[in-house]
């Protein structure tokens, strides 16, 4: 496992001058993810706000080749690179080892993105996936996506009078991810920055695709402070909200248990996605009961496979 | 030059020119009538007979998203659909053409839906006539090897991608006789790829596909505009090198008993074929008839069609597809706007036929040069557009 | 700096000058600027971990400041010190 002195060593890989939000989580996650696979990494984007902030021509933030295709295909469009990267160290064009990543949003990972990805995982590319998971098309403007929690509000999905914010579960993708039998899945939060980079080497050294679903917070979609963006992600893990766990070679470990579970309007009520449910007793006790029985579940799946 | 004689459909005579290729990279998923050409790639790929990386993707967005990331390495890449497959690589049909990444599509021609057809016309390729690709029909088997070889080469020679494609069923599934070229002479024809850039120089890294604002987006299409611009000086002198390295006589647009035609067909892929056999016929009775083909319908060549088709008195324009709506289909549309202006006007009438693969027959092509004639000589009354080879 | 011609332009909008971004400065979005206390700091870097906009400056795997040119001063490295070596003030404009 790095330690941050380690990190710092690497240099910038993804650099200032991007035009992130202040206090967006994104902008960490891919500052450790390249911190941690270092400059022989070829990296795809799909279309959102981490690869629009990053490459405005003609700026670009990437010291690593980087390639953009379009929303819904980052996985494809590195297994294409991957494919190639094969076909050309056979014929002894390409001398270096290169390791390959592509990331995307949760709109591009979870929903228009999904079967490129379940595809290139299929197939056994030799790739990390990274989803950084803000729950929503924050680049659009916050509309709904599958990975938006119950009872959110985005502009897909408005809290009004009637209907308070998304009234359907969120799509539990790592779950999806496992079910694919891959070596490596796992989910994690910039917070805590020594398990992500662990996480992150494990994928990286893997021979095949590995998945790794990120919780990152976004000042501007859920409506909380941009310096609390760390202790929102902290919050997360010990409400139950997004349990940090790993799955590797079909074996469960659930990387941080709480030992006393703080309540999960602990987690909501520090953001105004939220704000609308503030007297909704029922539509919390749902977020609750679901958090409380995913959890119940993962103990259990830990349990089985180990 | 040895030749080998063998027979071959036309996919047959694709997957042998994409053996004979050999790329890095074929990402592809089958649908068709152009599954075959997958599958026996599939086999090269399994007898060690290419030294390709095979993907066997989800879907042809994908198919598509995979070749533009294998291209972006710097490697030869194609893949082979039709149809629907068309239609779904669309939006990244402007990605590959817009990064300038010389992927090569075999590609049949197939109706799009709905109805749903298995059967050929040219909607779909039509359909992304704007994507920025090349775009070359052929006749028959013959053309589809050859020209598969060729515009490899074309591609990567003009950094734009390419898709050949054969007319579904009639071409894709029919045998005939194919002259084959040792694979090494094709693969000296091809020579090494020079790519404009690569994803793969960790020690000179490159951001492909960013995002382009008002200050930079349409200087950077124009770049990409004047390659396509470029690429029409550039494909008949590469035609002429293919033809001299293979004993050829391709053009970009091919003329057939055109020498003192009054009348003249132009139109697309192997209906060209049809009509270049009755003009024989009618010639015999002493009718000044000949077909115009157009074997690269992108770059459009309109300056050089004006040029054979001014002196006639009537054109007769076969599109195997409907834009709805236009004033006419697409090789009808294009054809007169390049007679916009110019000081002869022939007498020009559109026929649509064929679509979802309904057969054109002999008597057809020899309706279509009576009705032109006709057409001419009551001074153009009737309406340009004629649905032919309907129930009216 | 007079903007490139069509004709000038790089192929395809490749970008060949890695890490460009850096001549981009964003420094001007702040509203809020944080303060560093050199001597509560640990060394522990755990603000350079954090900050989204890599403007927390490191030599020889010691902080040597924070770089105005790039910092939004979203404040995260004020909250996430552990050793309270980090304060955000009011930005004069």
């Amino acid at each position: 496992m790095p330690t941050i002195k380690e990190l710092t060593r690497t240099g910038d890989l993804f650099t200032s001058g991007h035009r992130a939000c202040a206090g967006c989580g994104g902008t960490i996650i891919l500052r450790l993810l390249m911190a941690n696979a270092g400059k022989n990494t070829v990296v795809g984007a799909a279309t959102g706000c981490m690869e629009v902030v990053s490459t405005i021509y003609p700026y670009t933030s990437w010291d690593v080749n980087f390639v953009h295709n379009a929303f819904e295909n980052s996985a494809a469009t590195v297994s294409g690179i991957e494919t190639a990267y094969r076909a050309l160290k056979k014929k002894g064009k390409i001398k270096k080892d290169i390791k390959f990543i592509a990331y995307g949003g949760d709109g591009g990972t979870f929903d228009i993105g999904l079967q490129s990805l379940s595809g290139a995982v299929e197939r056994g590319h030799n790739m990390l996936y990274l989803c950084y998971n803000n729950g929503a098309y924050m680049n659009t403007g916050i509309q709904r996506s599958s990975a938006t929690p119950f009872g959110a509000h985005t502009t897909t999905s408005p809290a009004g009078s009637k209907i308070k914010g998304k009234m359907q579960q969120r799509k539990d993708l790592t779950e999806i991810m496992i079910a694919h039998d891959m070596k490596y899945v796992a989910q994690a939060t910039p917070h805590n920055w020594s398990d992500l980079s662990n996480k992150i080497n494990k994928a990286l050294a893997l021979n095949g695709p590995a998945f790794i679903n990120v919780l990152s917070p976004c000042p501007l979609g859920w409506g909380s402070d941009p310096a609390q963006s760390i202790q929102i992600a902290k919050l997360a893990v010990e409400t139950l909200y997004w349990p940090v766990y790993e799955y590797e070679n079909g074996k469960y470990k659930i990387n941080i248990k709480p030992k006393k579970p703080k309540d999960i309007e602990e987690f909501l009520f520090v953001q105004n996605r939220f704000k609308h449910l503030k007297n909704e007793k029922e539509l919390i006790d749902k977020i609750r009961k679901h958090l409380n029985e995913k959890w119940n579940e993962l103990l259990n799946k830990e349990k089985c496979t180990n | 030059m040895s030749i080998k004689i063998v027979a071959k459909t036309g996919n047959e005579a694709m997957a042998e020119a994409m053996r004979q290729i050999n790329p890095d990279v074929v990402a592809a998923y089958p649908i068709t009538p152009a599954t075959e050409i997958v599958q026996l790639f599939s086999n090269y790929v399994s007898d060690g007979k290419v030294d390709t990386e095979f993907i066997a993707v989800e879907s042809e967005h994908s198919a598509m998203s995979a070749c533009v990331g294998a291209a972006t390495t710097g490697a030869r890449v194609m893949t082979s659909t039709s149809s629907q497959g068309i239609a779904l690589m669309h939006e990244i049909l402007y990605i590959a053409s817009g990064l300038r990444l010389p992927i090569m599509i075999c590609g049949v021609n197939r109706a799009l839906s709905a109805p749903i057809s298995i059967h050929c016309d040219h909607s779909d390729t039509m359909g992304s006539r704007d994507a920025g690709w090349i775009q070359i029909l052929s006749e028959d088997a013959q053309e589809a090897y050859d020209l598969t070889i060729f515009a490899m080469k074309a591609a990567e020679k003009v950094l734009l991608p390419a898709m050949v494609t054969s007319d579904g069923f009639i071409i894709s599934h029919a045998m005939s006789r194919l002259d084959m070229y040792e694979d090494k002479k094709v693969q000296d024809y091809l020579g090494e790829k020079k790519p404009a850039y690569t994803s793969l120089d960790v020690d000179n890294p490159i951001t492909i596909g960013p995002l382009v604002v008002q200050d930079y987006f349409m200087e950077i299409k124009r770049g990409q505009i004047q390659a396509i611009i470029d690429a029409k000086k550039q494909l008949p002198i590469l035609l002429e090198e293919f033809n001299k390295t293979m004993n050829k006589n391709y053009k970009v647009i091919e003329e057939y008993n055109m020498e003192d035609a009054e009348y003249a067909i132009v139109a697309l892929g192997s209906t060209a074929g049809t009509a270049k056999y009755i003009t024989d016929k009618l010639r015999q009775e002493g009718k000044k008839v000949g077909v115009v083909k157009p074997l690269v319908f992108r770059p459009f060549y309109g300056e050089d069609l004006v040029k054979m088709l001014e002196n006639l008195k009537g054109i007769a324009i076969l599109d195997r597809s409907d834009p709805q709506s236009a004033m006419g289909g697409p090789l009808f549309t294009e054809i007169t706007s390049a007679f916009y202006g110019h000081e002869k006007q022939p007498a020009a009438r559109n026929y649509i036929y064929g679509l979802g693969g309904r057969d054109i027959s002999y008597d057809d092509i020899k309706d279509i040069f009576k009705d032109i004639a006709e057409y001419f000589e009551k001074g153009k009354k009737e309406e340009a557009v004629k649905y032919i080879t309907i129930r009216e | 700096m007079s903007k490139k011609t069509w004709k000038e332009i790089d192929i395809a909008s490749i970008i060949n000058k890695p890490g460009s971004a850096k001549d981009f400065k964003t420094g001007d979005w702040r509203s809020q600027k944080p303060v560093w206390n050199e001597d509560k700091c640990k060394q522990c870097l755990i603000c350079w971990v954090y900050c989204p906009d890599s403007a927390i400056t490191v030599k020889d795997e010691k902080m040597t400041g924070i770089n105005f040119d790039y910092c939004k001063g979203c404040g995260i490295c004020a909250v996430e010190c552990p050793f309270k070596a980090i304060t955000m003030v009011e930005e004069k404009k």
